[in-house]
């Protein structure tokens, strides 16, 4: 029968006996392999530190150990796990059977382990496969979902975009007031309408049409702020929404800058086309509630009566302007027809 | 079926001969997707009008294609980590082949739902193997020809690969070693481009 040193030595490479004086007296091979050089012969507790359930002293404390789950580390690779079983070898000694738990990994990596350095049964290897394994795996899946999130931004700026001004679109309007809902946030809505586009389309035609939308947006983009959403609602048809300006005078500055703007002629291929701009203008204030899709609204009736007075000008909405465009007693009348 | 077996495919078109290549196979495989994704899952009836477009397109038969593609896997950088996952396999080619039995469920533990054919190995006369595959992808036999004739090299082992064709489902590949120390082992560590400190 093999002896029980010789028998531990064949199937636990990383074991340790420890004599009953605490000095080691045998160790696996693979103990060697870590880092640890030499250890048959030094004392146990100056190669490794015991960390947990208590940190023992001296060997009558390591012997209080024997039946537990220890864990340990040497003292030269203090950052790398170990854990060991201890039991008492019946004549003083202790027997640890040692294994890194996850720790394995990183062992592997700096000891340049070897599938020998583990025992048979032992999963470490698997382990390792497995974690390469996901990693590949995981690499995979990683480059799939960064291709297919580039591609849903793509759609999404598209969704949210209208093709020709490059300005959002009604979907992008729709999301920001559903934003605005839930806020405290005061805010300004300011329904623009180009005068004169119609003509300017019909005698013009469309491409020129298309060239003064264009330019449109740019006077928008270089009148207003960086916060500001602008939309282009269909048509010759725009919506600016301005979180956090609730202040008129500077609404009206910003109109006037507008209307100023587009009023100028434009030269488009050669021909000159003159257009302009009537605003209506509604304002939530930070301590009222004003459901967005009302203020739409507002703003809606504002512009009629901007219009109606004359257009190239802007006016705020205020309650004898009526709630809502079906208030008027002009059943036939609409903006956007 | 898993997209990485048909991105496999694909990779393989696109590395060897071009994306244009790739393009004109695919075109002949006459299906709705022109390029695989390896994460998603694909209808598996693709599978053999692919494996037909680039028979066409690379005039050559599926049989030779699959077992390229099989050596590719193992030989191109792109895929180092496959051979890198063999190699976990065993420390000789022969303990490589003795694994081979685990390789399916190896597979589905670092890509479940990736499912290979059943493969049994057995070594009947020393350094002689018969090795089975049962199921689908039918022709997964010859991609293992591929494959194995790279590892072989890979350890430096003279090996002899034949597929014996199929029957009742079942291709059957032999093997014979002739020489384990024939050239130079190629060298594996555990440790994943670690830089090994000696002990």
């Amino acid at each position: 029968m093999i002896s029980a040193l010789d028998l531990l030595a064949r199937l636990r490479p990383l074991h340790v006996c420890v004599g009953k004086t605490g000095h080691i007296v045998q160790a696996g091979a693979g103990l060697g392999r870590i880092g640890a050089g030499d250890v048959v012969g030094r004392r146990f507790l100056e190669v490794f530190e015991v960390v947990r359930p208590v940190r023992p002293l001296d060997m009558p404390a390591l012997r209080s150990l024997a039946g537990e789950v220890l864990r340990l580390r040497l003292r030269t690779e203090p950052d790398i796990g170990l854990r060991a079983l201890a039991i008492e070898d019946q004549d003083g000694g202790v027997i640890l059977d040692l294994s890194f738990g996850i720790a394995v990994i990183e062992a592997v990596q700096r000891f340049g382990l070897t599938a020998q350095d583990f025992a048979a049964g032992d999963l470490a290897v698997e382990l390792l496969f497995l974690q390469e394994a996901k990693s590949s795996a995981m690499a995979a899946s990683f480059s799939l979902n960064s291709r297919l999130n580039g591609a849903r931004l793509a759609a999404e700026t598209d969704a949210l975009t209208d093709e020709l001004t490059g300005l959002h679109n009604r979907r992008a309007l729709e999301s920001a007031l559903t934003r605005l809902r839930h806020s405290d946030t005061g805010y300004a809505v300011m329904h623009m309408d180009l005068d004169h586009f119609k003509e300017v389309n019909d005698t013009l035609g469309h491409a020129v049409g298309d060239t003064i939308l264009k330019r449109v947006a740019a006077i928008m983009r270089s009148q207003t702020r960086q916060d500001d959403l602008l939309v282009r609602m269909g048509g010759d048809e725009f919506a600016i929404i301005c979180p956090g300006l609730t202040d008129t005078l500077r609404l009206r500055d910003l109109s006037l800058g507008l209307i100023h703007q587009t009023s100028k002629p434009m030269i488009v291929d050669d021909q000159e086309a003159r257009v302009g701009a009537s605003l209506g203008i509604a304002l939530k204030t930070p301590d009222s509630r004003v459901d967005p899709a009302a203020l739409m609204e507002r703003a809606d009736v504002a512009l009629y009566a901007a219009k109606r007075s004359g257009r190239g000008r802007y006016v705020f909405w205020s309650p004898d302007l009526g709630q809502s465009l079906s208030d008027l007693d002009l059943p036939h009348v609409s903006l956007r027809s | 079926m898993h997209g990485l077996i048909f991105r496999t495919v694909e990779a393989y078109v696109s590395d060897s001969f071009g994306p244009d290549m790739w393009a004109r196979a695919i075109a002949l495989a006459d299906i709705e997707i022109t390029s695989f994704e390896a994460m998603l899952q694909y209808d598996a009836s693709y599978f053999p009008r692919v494996l037909d477009g680039c028979a066409k397109a690379l005039e050559r038969p599926q049989a030779m294609i699959l077992e390229d593609i099989g050596t590719y896997l193992i030989t191109h950088q792109n895929h180092a980590s496959i051979r890198r996952l063999m190699r976990f396999g065993g420390h000789s080619f022969s303990e490589l082949l003795h694994s081979l039995g685990d390789l399916p469920d190896r597979t589905r533990l670092a890509v479940s739902g990736l499912i290979l054919p059943q493969i049994d190995v057995r070594e009947a006369i020393s350094q002689r193997f018969i090795i089975t595959s049962f199921g689908s992808p039918s022709g997964f036999g010859h991609v293992l020809v591929g494959l194995l004739r790279a590892m072989a090299d890979d350890y430096g082992t003279l090996a002899v690969l034949d597929h014996q064709g199929t029957r009742d489902g079942a291709e059957t590949i032999e093997v014979a070693i002739v020489d384990t120390a024939f050239a130079k082992d190629r060298g594996f560590s555990l440790a994943a481009g670690a830089k090994v400190r000696t002990a």
